[in-house]
């Protein structure tokens, strides 16, 4: 019997191999990924993002249990950043989520980001396919603590939760590009801190300053698609219709919590009313095949290069006689036939 | 690599100091937190697919709850994972836990670079 039946079965040691297996890209990780990828599309994916020691896995936490209140089960995909010293990495999200212990409609898994940028690990989609077609109904995505430029989560997610806290900085802040711009719906976590009104008013202030309705829409996907077909269909299309609310959260005492899922639950029906769901899934596939075809050219280059060759290019540069791009030009010329 | 802290006893010190060190030999270490029960570490020790789990337990309690991790790990065919246990162990139950399952038991004093060499020669291609 296959390890994706086992999975279908509801094997939890099962789907926690193959998230190994993927996480590894060991043998055996595209026969699960292909197992479960037709049956994968069903789930709510829920990002979750913000700056280190907002309440991010807190947050998570109180969600899951709102999830499971429903009757709807869930399964929630940590990630944390690996050194890139001693490329080890220290997974403590579950410390904040011991409320989700014991139930098999629960399933969490830590990861880490293994030398990726972008908040996320670079097999996080891959993991969240294996949850998706194991049938979990709404998968949780926590990022890495971000700060403004890791917004990877909003090619990935469906509903994109930006959770910020109170005394993290100005109205300038605020209107920066990048990780408040892929809010779908903003969080002022902390509510208790009597700085949190003001937070939620330099919020509302940014999102004031775009006009009504000026949900971001569909995130660009840049990269190889773009330069080939120019604009993708959907892309960068803003919102149509979506305010994005500001919730406001203790996630210790779980205050505000049933508002925020309320908003999460709207926002999905919002994007299924709209032609947006699909539009984030098109983004979506094209993002996936985009990050495939790079780590598959990325690998075939690294079957082909010679360490010598490479050594000598390398030292090269440092003597300033060549110029990277230009070493880049060499080593791709070796691997012409 | 889990590194969990089962039992009554608030005492992280020893389990942060040892799971930082794993993961400056390049790890990746699930922490879990304290209080958590023998079901909670191998649900997590299940889900993560670790390949090892390091428990600390000062509380005095460790054959009671190392039984009942044992008796866990044999009902989900999770026999295979690397148990190492940290903490103030007396020397007469060490053969006790042995015989329950677990490779090693470290007292006060241990090097970490001890510990990383064990669970390096235990595992390989690393956890």
């Amino acid at each position: 019997m296959s390890l994706a039946d086992d999975i279908q079965r509801g094997d939890r040691r099962a789907l926690a191999r193959a998230i190994t297996l993927v996480e590894n890209n060991a043998a055996g990780a595209l026969d699960a990924l292909a197992a479960l990828f037709s049956r994968s599309g069903q789930a709510h994916l829920i990002g979750i993002t913000g700056s280190p020691g907002t309440g991010k896995s807190s947050l998570v936490n109180r969600l899951a249990l709102a999830f499971r209140g429903q009757g709807r089960t869930v399964a929630v995909a940590a990630v944390d950043p690996t050194s890139p010293f001693s490329g080890g990495a220290l997974l403590g999200d579950r410390v904040r989520m011991r409320d989700l212990a014991g139930d098999p409609g629960i399933f969490i898994r830590s990861m880490a980001t293994r030398g990726s940028l972008g908040g996320l690990a670079r097999t996080t989609s891959d993991v969240v396919t294996l949850l998706d077609g194991a049938g979990f109904e709404v998968i949780l995505i926590e990022t890495v603590g971000a700060g403004q430029a890791e917004v990877d989560i909003a090619r990935q997610a469906q509903t994109v939760i930006v959770v910020e806290a109170p005394g993290f900085g100005d109205d300038v802040q605020a209107i920066k590009a990048g990780i408040l711009e892929i809010a779908d719906i903003l969080v002022v976590n902390k509510a208790d801190d009597p700085r949190a009104q003001n937070t939620v008013r330099a919020l509302r202030g940014m999102l004031d300053l775009g006009g009504p309705g000026a949900g971001h829409g569909v995130a660009k996907r840049g990269h190889i698609f773009q330069e080939v077909w120019g604009e993708a269909p959907g892309e960068g299309v803003p919102g149509k219709g979506w305010e994005v609310p500001i919730e406001t959260t203790n996630a210790l005492t779980g205050e505000g919590v049933e508002s925020l899922v309320e908003a999460v639950d709207r926002h999905r029906h919002y994007l299924q009313e709209s032609d947006e769901w699909q539009q984030r899934e098109y983004a979506r596939v094209l993002y996936d095949l985009d990050a495939a075809l790079q780590a598959a050219l990325l690998s075939r280059f690294i079957e082909g290069v010679e360490r010598d060759r490479l050594a000598g290019v390398v030292e090269r540069i440092l003597q300033r006689e060549l110029l990277p791009q230009d070493a880049v030009a060499l080593l791709l010329d070796d691997q012409r036939d | 690599m889990l590194v969990a802290k089962p039992g009554l006893d608030g005492h992280d010190r020893g389990a942060k100091v040892v799971a930082r060190a794993l993961r400056d030999a390049g790890m990746e270490v699930i922490y879990t937190g304290l209080r958590q029960t023998p079901e909670m570490i191998v649900e997590a020790a299940i889900q993560e697919d670790v390949d090892v789990i390091g428990l600390s337990i000062l509380s005095g309690a460790h054959l009671a709850l190392m039984e009942r991790i044992a008796k866990l790990l044999g009902e989900n065919g999770m026999t295979d994972t690397l148990v190492l246990l940290g903490g103030i162990v007396p020397e007469e139950d060490i053969p006790a836990l042995e015989a329950l399952g677990v490779a090693a038991v470290f007292g006060p004093g241990t090097s970490t670079a001890e510990i990383v060499t064990l669970i390096r020669e235990a595992v390989s291609g690393g956890a």
